[in-house]
């Protein structure tokens, strides 16, 4: 399983980078922790001339809690996000859904930046984004911009970046609320046949704010804003949950494949959105 | 494409060699160092019988390119222990038969080792989960589990006394 040749280039900072990738073209792409994107290139399904690694640009990693906006550095890795007791107390839903991320070995190098980047709907970091609202911070030749989270992902491997552009961080307001990322798979170390982002805040019993994402239940984790909408203003019953699983049935497009067959991965879906909705409830 | 030099710190040793950045690392300690305790299993990212010890992370080196390691710092199996001074969990392995044909240990002694540094004294289900990107296709894991507690034991104990 040996790829096709490429020349490597290891710039040390953004700048460098972004100018590697204007100057080298279409044929050039960014290497993070390579655990989705060396997997590839080993089954020869990418066209790669120049490999840019951005391992050494330090600007790129780290967590900064400022008041209470959280920014994480594309290229801090599961493993550190893991570790990050500040991070674990502002947004403990990252660390839930990191630890059901592959295993140990792949957790030490894949990062954040690859696994929001790389358009995979089986990746669990995006959904956990939109869960979050958050905002994703894109250099290019030009500068710098921001998209969200919910408007990023367009179509499996097709996302708002566009092929100049590097994204350096993430970043969210500090939720408020009960948070929860609950995840089936077949066995450790799979992506999820099902997986839900839930986020729920609570005032005087009933809900007052709710945000919910679904993982690899499309060809895009689908932010589902009319399931969230359907639990605020509730008491958070049977009958409500009900309402919010339905609304989450009409926006997912699950697909027949090794998992399972698609009505098998909505019955999934449904028993998993019900699970986070109690534990981020239980949490609030 | 021409090749790299490429510099890298192996079981204590400094070594150069010449790679195409392509090469992957578990091909590069195979075959130009003649380091062959890490194994290839799956070649996929799976199985972690190729499992190494890069700057203090456990990781499968059939999924680093060679150029990747340049500057690295890496540890194997070899580095770990020798046949006449086996380390613990070698020793542990041994004695609680962690091992059947032997194709998966270097992997999970070498994953077990950092497990070991980053948490001393863990739960039968922390050894669980934090070995959980190593597969056995012998011993059902019983006795690797019962191997890594042991040797978890053992180093403890040494530790102690020497305070
Ligand atoms: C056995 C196995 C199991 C896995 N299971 C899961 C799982 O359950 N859930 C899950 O979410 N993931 C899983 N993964 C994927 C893993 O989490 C990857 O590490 C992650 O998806 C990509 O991160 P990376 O840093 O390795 O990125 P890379 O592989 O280096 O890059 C991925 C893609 O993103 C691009 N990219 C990377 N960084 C940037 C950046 N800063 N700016 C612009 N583009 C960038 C690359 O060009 C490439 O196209 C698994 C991987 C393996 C090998
Ligand atoms: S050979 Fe590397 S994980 Fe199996
Ligand atoms: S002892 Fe044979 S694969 Fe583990």
């Amino acid at each position: 399983m040996i790829p096709a040749p490429f020349d490597y280039h290891r710039p040390d900072t953004v700048e460098a980078a972004v100018k590697l990738i204007a100057d080298l073209g279409d044929s050039a792409r960014v290497i993070a922790g390579g655990h989705s994107l060396i997997p590839l290139m080993k089954m020869r399904m990418t066209d790669i001339a120049h490999l840019v690694d951005l391992q050494k640009i330090g600007a790129l990693k780290g967590i900064a809690i400022d008041g209470g906006t959280v920014t994480i550095g594309a290229m801090t890795t599961q493993h550190e996000l893991i570790g990050s007791a500040a991070l674990g107390s502002a947004a403990p839903i990252i660390r839930e859904a990191a630890l059901q991320i592959a295993d140990p070995q792949v957790r030490y190098v894949g990062t954040i930046g690859g696994n929001v980047a790389n358009g995979d709907p089986g990746n669990d970091m995006p959904g956990v984004m939109q869960c979050l609202d958050a905002t994703y911070h894109l250099r290019g030749p030009d500068g710098e911009r921001t998209v969200k989270a919910r408007d990023f992902y367009e179509a499996a491997y097709f996302t708002a970046r566009a092929d100049d552009e590097i994204l350096t961080a993430v970043s969210f307001e500090v939720p408020v609320g009960g948070q929860a990322y609950v995840k089936q798979k077949r066995k450790t170390g799979d992506y999820a046949t099902a997986a839900a982002a839930v986020i729920i805040a609570k005032s005087g019993g009933n809900c007052s704010a709710a945000s919910i994402a679904m993982t690899n239940l499309s060809d895009t984790p689908v932010w589902c804003e009319a399931a969230g909408d359907a639990l605020v203003g509730s008491s958070l019953g049977a009958a409500d949950i009900d309402n919010a699983v339905d609304a989450m049935q009409a926006v997912i497009n699950p697909q027949d494949d090794n998992k399972g067959p698609a009505a098998f991965k909505r019955h999934a879906a449904a028993v998993i959105l019900r699970r986070a909705i109690e534990r981020a409830t239980s949490r609030a | 494409m021409s090749k790299m030099h490429i510099k890298l710190t192996v079981n204590g040793k400094p070594v150069e060699l010449l790679a195409e950045p392509r090469e992957l690392l578990i091909h590069v300690l195979r075959e130009e160092l003649s380091i062959t305790g890490p194994h290839i299993g799956c070649e996929t990212t799976h199985c972690g019988a190729c499992t190494i010890d890069m700057d203090g992370r456990s990781i499968k080196s059939c999924t680093v390119f060679a150029a990747q390691a340049n500057g690295a710092n890496v540890t194997t199996i070899e580095g770990l222990g020798t046949p006449d001074g086996l380390h613990v969990l070698q020793t542990m392995f041994k004695e609680h038969h962690g091992l059947q044909c032997g194709f998966c240990t270097p992997g999970m002694i070498t994953r077990a080792y950092r497990l070991l540094q980053e948490n001393p004294d863990p739960t039968e289900e922390e050894v669980r989960f934090g070995m959980s990107g190593n597969l056995c296709r012998c011993t059902g894991y019983q006795n690797i589990v019962k191997a890594i507690l042991a040797a978890a034991a053992e180093l403890n104990a040494v530790k102690e006394a020497a305070q």
